[in-house]
């Protein structure tokens, strides 16, 4: 017998007898422990209520108080064919989520109807939502056949009407199979009493089920988890969602556009080296260069890329009593990547009973919708009918995980009426005139640290020497360009966004721009790397706390002490340092020429004439 | 055969790296027992040979004595960045408890002492679905207040392995990797990987834990086998339920239930 376990959902509306059927199912199997029928029996007498087989189910002492299935229970038993574990989710409206929960871990179905009371609202909720969470193989299990005398003619009745609703979902179930949970009917054994019915029994359609399987021969991809670096090594680390990857493959990564070669696939307690690894394999990798390549970034072959998107539609289901609303930002997260959305629309809110719909301007908890989604950062996403895991996600709002989304439609750049002029002049000419490449020096640090003084600095010793060069002073473009931001963290977000796409314009036309902004944000910088791509150059102008608040030359630490700056970095908001900035500018120890020497001799090295000899071709990426 | 377990290990191993990099200050619990060294095992798996987060004993100093032995040698062997947390006395427990239930409500207090010293965000625990009903209802990233409450009805949603790992103040996460993981998939896997196994899992004289416990609540259980072999094999056709040899979970109906809603792992 194989080990490895099928994982079933049974679904249907709150009094059509799915625990029924779960703890029949568990009963005449034998998969129930020694004991477990007869405890729960005698339980059921002291309560004074008659046994049912959903109680075995019930473990916890809330259910049998309120006498519904509160949560996804998982549930382990075996046929002659193999393990199973069925995850039980509530029929009860206001459980969407733990149905959520239960149904997206599951390789198929049974969607359970009462051959009395037919497919309800909730039942076909049930069957839309499996539909959209990913499970295709669905059988119908039309129960309480005892109460319609096993009347074929209502199976019929019951069994088209749900056929027809799940064809218009594009889902054919295997089997539509007439039972009585209560009295085992159809369940392990064929009943005498619908000997009308020539399809499996409830067992031989769960043995009838494939495990759901990831293919290898789709495109790779391979979402970044994070980076280690348990020793020189430094490792990527992430799950292969599709496709495979070999050592010697070149790989691409979304959304920066950086590439680098395998080296080595990497393993702990593994005596053979791993040369090849596949969808559903969490691995680590190395590569043969040092690019930049953090968590959300995808990995994947030249061949065949992500899409990079802006503007998305998704359809969505919403799982919370806060409804979704148009001009409203969450932040969306796909396989490891999370980018702040907004929405831009509700295109529709789709009623299950009928499937019709209609637009709207919110979506309400248990409701499904099609939704525009906009972004200020370039999202690496796929179809999600053509690579599912990478083409759906979560919407988070603070703390909360409060709805799911398929992407179904992606607009790229061209639809959006944004067509990337190519230039005329390439940044190499540029660089040959100039006699320089463009780059961004981005100085990071505390108010006080000296960032200011030395962008300054660099900027005449530049200009001095004939070099292309601005300043962008964090506090000067807030007169201008970001008048309209404030200092809430999105506007700070936002302030430092704009900056850095403006630095990218600079450094496009040719200029060493030098960004001066205290940038607290690891994520904030990590972002501006992204839009800078590889002329990004991140220095960190280091200086203790104490020996900043003794400068300070704005007067703002005397401010923050007596509470009259909120979030002051340094003092009431956080200052992340860099984990791994191009250059360290240690402004304790060094002296203001030192400093200036220091940073002069780094854009030297990295953007003067012989980084131009050095580098043949000048390829940029972004 | 052993692609299913292949597939837990690689599930298990992208939970391990979504916690170290979702939650700020971590900890692992490590029971010694069974589930826990594979959880061990894992996390060397998951972080290259060298486990990033230290690694905590809630100890009620009531364990078998082969246990402390297997603790200090894997702490040596592995390099294991081990905390030992001293777990308050019975006299200190809820007194309605029953007496059974109260001897292991102590580790609930002393989980309380570790992650009020310690700040401790995130604390990894080896429980698994198929042990208990009531673990069947766990969330793989389940939010705990400060006093350790679980709050069964109004769990976050859990879908396509994306996990709540953001929360308020005051609110730390359990986090369970092994959540997916049977008895026997333990065992398999133990085996295939060769992870070391506290010796008295195997049967001597006729009787074996199946489930490693304190001294005073955990009693063997009538069993031959004596190689992970036999235990596997054991397994298969058993009826019995895992925690049988726990006698704090058959003292009530609703012992476990009580621990549990407070903060038992």
């Amino acid at each position: 017998m194989p080990h490895s376990q099928l994982r079933i959902v049974i679904v249907g509306h709150v009094d059509h007898g799915k625990s029924t059927l779960i703890g029949r199912l568990l009963n005449d199997t034998g998969s129930l422990p020694d004991g477990k029928v007869e405890q729960v029996r005698e339980m059921s007498r002291k309560r004074g209520m008659p046994f049912e087989w959903a109680f075995v189910m019930d473990a916890l002492q809330a259910e049998r108080d309120q006498g519904i299935t509160i949560d996804t229970t998982q549930i382990h038993f075996k046929t002659k064919q193999r393990p199973y574990v069925i995850i039980d989710a509530p029929g009860h409206t206001e459980f969407l989520k733990n149905m959520v929960t239960g149904a997206s871990q599951a390789d198929a179905a049974l969607l359970v109807i009462d051959a009395d009371e037919g497919a309800l609202e909730q039942s076909r909720r049930h069957a839309f939502l499996l539909h959209l969470l990913g499970v295709r193989q669905v059988a119908v299990v039309v129960n309480k056949m005892d109460k319609v005398e096993f009347s074929s003619r209502r199976y019929e009745v019951v069994a088209q009407e749900i056929k027809d609703y799940l064809a218009e979902l594009g889902l054919q179930p295997k089997a539509v199979i007439p039972v009585s949970a209560r009295n085992g009917d159809n369940i392990v054994s064929r009943s005498e009493q619908s000997d009308w019915y020539l399809g499996p029994t409830v067992i031989e359609q769960l043995d009838a089920f494939r495990p759901q399987q990831t293919s290898p021969d789709q495109p790779l991809r391979l979402p970044l988890q994070d980076v280690y670096k348990p020793d020189d090594r430094r490792i990527l680390a992430g799950r292969i969602e599709s496709g495979r990857l070999r050592v010697g493959d070149t790989l691409h990564f979304s959304p920066t556009g950086a590439s680098a070669k395998v080296v080595s696939i990497e393993a702990w307690n593994h005596p053979e080296t791993v040369l090849s690894a596949q969808a559903g394999q969490s691995i680590g990798i190395t590569l043969d260069k040092r690019i930049f390549a953090e968590r959300g970034h995808i990995a994947h072959h030249q061949a065949d890329a992500p899409t990079l998107a802006h503007r998305l539609s998704v359809r969505l289901f919403w799982l919370v009593s806060d409804p979704l609303v148009v001009g409203k930002t969450y932040t969306l997260k796909i396989a490891t990547a999370e980018h702040r959305v907004t929405v831009e629309q509700v295109t529709a809110v789709i009623d299950v009973e009928d499937l019709s719909s209609t637009p709207g301007k919110a979506v309400r908890r248990n409701e499904v919708a099609e939704v525009v989604l906009r972004s200020r950062s370039p999202i690496a996403l796929d179809l999600a009918s053509d690579l599912p895991r990478t083409g759906r996600g979560a919407l988070i709002d603070g703390n909360d995980v409060v709805g799911g989304c398929l992407v179904v439609e992606i607009e790229d750049a061209a639809a959006a009426n944004i067509t990337e002029v190519s230039h005329t002049v390439s940044l190499e000419e540029r660089a040959q005139a100039n006699g320089h490449k463009g780059g961004i020096v981005w100085l990071t640090g505390l108010s006080g640290a000296g960032k200011s003084t030395l962008a300054m600095a660099l900027e005449r010793a530049l200009f001095d020497r004939g070099w292309q060069t601005f300043v962008l002073d964090g506090d000067n473009v807030r007169n201008g360009l970001n008048a309209g931001l404030g200092f809430s963290s999105d506007d700070r977000a936002e302030n430092i966004r704009r900056v850095a796409e403006t630095a990218k314009l600079f450094a496009d036309a040719g200029m060493v721009v030098i960004a001066s902004l205290i940038s607290p944000l690891k994520s904030d910088r990590a972002r501006a790397r992204v839009i800078g791509g590889e002329r990004f150059h991140e220095v960190y102008v280091a200086a203790d706390l104490a020996t900043c608040e003794e400068r300070d030359p704005k007067g703002l630490y005397k401010k923050a002490r007596a509470g009259e700056i909120a979030e002051f970095t340094g003092i009431s908001a956080p200052y992340e340092a860099p984990d791994q900035p191009e250059l360290v500018i240690d402004t304790d120890t060094l002296s203001r020429s030192e400093a200036l020497a220091q940073l002069l001799d780094y854009v030297d090295e990295t953007l003067g004439k012989n980084s131009l000899k050095s580098e043949k071709e000048l390829t940029y990426v972004i | 055969m052993s692609a299913d377990l292949d597939q837990l290990e690689n599930q298990s191993i992208y939970i391990l790296r979504e916690a170290y990099n979702r939650i700020d200050k971590l900890a692992m619990l490590w029971s010694i027992g069974k589930d826990s060294n594979a959880l061990l095992w894992l996390c060397r798996k998951a972080f290259f040979g060298r486990i990033p987060f230290p690694v905590v004993q809630l100890d009620t100093g009531m364990e078998l004595p082969e246990v402390y032995e297997f603790r200090d040698r894997i702490t040596k062997e592995w390099n294991l960045d081990l905390k030992v947390e001293q777990c308050p006395p019975e006299e200190e427990m809820d007194q309605t408890l029953p007496p059974l239930t109260r001897a292991a409500a102590r580790k609930t207090e002393g989980l309380k002492n570790l992650l009020r010293d310690h700040a401790y965000q995130g604390v990894m625990v080896g429980i698994r679905r198929d042990e208990q009903a009531t673990r069947a209802k766990e969330r793989v990233f389940s939010p705990r207040s400060l006093e350790g409450d679980w709050d069964v009805k109004d769990q976050p949603a859990e879908f396509w392995d994306h996990y709540k790992t953001r929360f308020p103040e005051g609110v730390h996460v359990r986090i369970h990797p092994l959540l997916a993981w049977t008895e026997l998939d333990i065992w398999r896997y133990s085996q295939r990987e060769g992870i070391p196994i506290v010796p008295l899992y195997f049967a001597k004289d006729g009787k074996r834990y199946r489930s490693l416990g304190e001294k005073n609540i955990t009693f063997p259980v009538d069993s031959t086998a004596s190689t992970i072999d036999e235990i596997i094999a054991e397994l298969q056709v058993t009826r019995v339920p895992e925690r049988a040899g726990r006698a704090m979970d058959n003292e009530s109906e609703d012992s476990f239930e009580r621990l549990r809603s407070v903060g038992y792992m």
